[in-house]
């Protein structure tokens, strides 16, 4: 659609403008603020220049986090991409199972992150969860609160409980604006399923498996609330996220310079990604002509 | 605005049907899913939720002295401590007031935002938007501890108000960008028209276009109280008493005494009812939302 040219359109941006610069400037200044200053308590702050910044930078915490970080960005993105393309491809298309399909699929995603912890804290427990309890009798040691090894399969697997289905229901929704025509056309071709998977439906849920990838991406990268109540960043730092790290650091031991400096940083991180999501999600539109 | 072709509005397709028309569309020629993958998988997305319930239904004594796959002592004690304890059922309160709020500044802010954005182009528009978009990023984390500053010092903090407005920072661009999807789909003739037959903007936008849009309304409604109602580190961070979500007091329940499994596991199974209620509604819609309007 081509747009008339109105400057007065910012006039209705504005009230969004004021309420997230309220939102989000400020808050954000007072970052910036407190990166580069030091203080002795009793408010009396002075300049420190960018020493927290080559700090953070020369601290290994800090890199520990983030390789942690990715790790998990990975392995989730890993799995829960291609399983939820698979789960798409096998959903119901219409009825009343699609509806039943979609409803149950989406009951994860609208749980409070809290409570999907507490939910797989107490689905993991040895002496009264489901799973621990089955693996323990199974003769499997899994103890998530000790060993490094079940706490990060705890936290993968409950990240894909919580999140493979909004891959698949962007999959799905990808799929369902498939023509049918193109499905019949392969089929007089006498197509195998897969070319009808790789050059038809692949092709076509590309627009939204971006999103997905990105938004997936974005979500892992700042994961809190799940692996804190679970773990709460253990065994020792096993499963200290960047978030996690930053909480405990400006919160817990109220050290702001440094926590300011490594938001800062964090932040400056997510923006770069945004800003290629940004680019790759607007050239998208333009290809598809919307 | 006056060189295009006026078309009268009934001749034009009506946006959020399209949507539904896909539903109905069968076909012989789609490969047909296969339902052991997806009773598979369902399983595995419900047996957890299973096990919650089946908790809250024991008494602590049932969960802790013995292993059962369903309750064989069914209670509801669980259930009736939460609802008849005020520091309990306050936590629902609580929430779903921040909670409401939110979506209505969101929406109220966002509503006049995203028709601007799909309708006009003006100096900056495209930069706007992806800012937006970065707010919808920012880690909350980041935001925490700032956030906590600034509405104590203006007064603001443990109050329903400041959470509301802290979880604006997500909300308003999720919603503007949800809606400005929903909105590119009207035509623009329908705005044409509308001021040719002399509407003015309030009168046209309350009056034919908010209908038109009705069902982007409400998804984008719908992800914003959704959004708000999941986020625990804002909302536990900005407040202590008055205002404390139910998020939180479970969080402390199991640092405190760490034992009470069955009040817990009731507590979580109440904050799933309000998504599963309403989730029927959108079940439709819930794809485009998620992938902020743009699928």
């Amino acid at each position: 659609m081509n747009k008339t040219v109105n400057q007065k359109a910012w006039f209705l941006v504005l009230p969004v403008l004021i309420l997230v610069a309220f939102s989000a400037v400020i808050p954000l200044m007072t970052v910036v603020n407190y990166s580069v200053q030091d203080t002795f308590g009793r408010n009396e702050f002075f300049w420190a220049g960018l020493e927290w910044f080559s700090d953070m930078l020369d601290s290994d915490r800090m890199w520990d986090a983030l390789g942690r970080q990715l790790i998990f960005s990975g392995v989730i993105l890993a799995i829960e991409i291609p399983l939820g393309i698979f789960v798409a491809l096998n959903m119901p298309k219409n009825g009343f199972w699609a509806s039943f399909c979609l409803v149950l699929m989406s009951l994860p995603l609208l749980i409070p992150w809290n409570v999907v912890g507490t939910i797989w804290q107490i689905f993991g427990r040895v002496d009264i969860g489901l799973l621990g309890y089955t693996l323990d009798k199974l003769g499997i040691t899994y103890n998530y609160t000790q060993d490094i090894t079940a706490a990060w399969i705890t936290v993968v697997v409950m990240d894909v409980w919580h999140w493979t289905s909004l891959v698949a229901l962007l999959a799905y929704a990808g799929l369902q604006s498939i023509p049918d025509a193109y499905y019949q056309a392969a089929k007089i071709d006498q197509a195998s399923r897969w070319a009808v998977f790789r050059y038809i439906e692949l092709p076509k849920m590309a627009g939204v498996l971006m999103i997905a990838i990105l938004l997936r991406f974005m979500d892992s990268f700042m994961i809190y609330t799940e692996p804190f109540v679970v773990t709460g960043g253990g065994p020792g730092n096993a499963t200290t996220f960047l978030s996690i790290d930053l909480v405990k650091m400006a919160i817990g031991q109220f050290d702001l310079g440094p926590a300011a400096a490594f938001s800062l940083m964090y932040f400056l991180v997510i923006l770069l990604i945004s800003w290629v999501f940004y680019t790759v999600m607007v050239n998208l539109d333009k290809r598809d002509g919307v | 605005m006056t060189d295009t072709t006026v078309q009268a509005p009934g001749a034009a397709p009506i946006p959020g049907e399209v949507t539904t028309d896909k539903r109905a569309r069968r076909s012989r020629f789609r490969p047909k899913g296969s339902v052991v993958v997806m009773t598979l998988y369902l399983l595995f997305l419900l047996l957890p939720i299973y096990w919650l319930i089946n908790m809250s239904l024991k008494t602590n004594a049932e969960i802790l002295g013995s292993f059962s796959l369903y309750p064989r002592d069914l209670t509801l004690a669980n259930y009736a401590k939460i609802l008849t304890d005020p520091s309990w059922y306050m936590g629902y309160v609580n929430s779903l007031i921040y909670v409401v709020l939110n979506t209505v500044i969101s929406l109220a802010v966002a509503l006049p935002a995203a028709y601007a954005f799909s309708r006009y182009s003006f100096m900056g528009d495209k930069h706007l938007f992806f800012w937006l978009l970065t707010n919808r990023m920012a880690p909350p984390a980041v935001f925490a501890l700032p956030f906590f500053q600034l509405y104590s010092s203006v007064g603001l903090f443990d109050t329903h108000i400041a959470v509301a407005l802290a979880h604006c920072l997500f909300n308003v661009p999720l919603a503007v960008w949800i809606l400005e999807g929903f909105m590119r789909g009207v035509p623009k003739e329908i705005d044409e028209t509308a001021y040719l037959d002399g509407y003015s903007f309030p009168r046209f936008f309350i009056r034919i276009f908010t209908p038109l849009i009705a069902s982007g309304i409400g998804v984008a409604a719908f992800f914003c109280f959704m959004f708000s109602w999941v986020e625990l580190l804002l909302s536990r961070t900005l407040t202590s008493v008055d205002a404390k979500p139910i998020a939180a007091t479970m969080t402390r329940t199991v640092s405190a005494s760490g034992l009470d499994w069955g009040v817990l596991a009731a507590a979580g199974v109440l904050t799933i009812v309000p998504g599963a209620l309403v989730i029927y509604f959108v079940r439709n819609y819930i794809a485009k939302g998620f992938a902020l309007g743009r699928v």
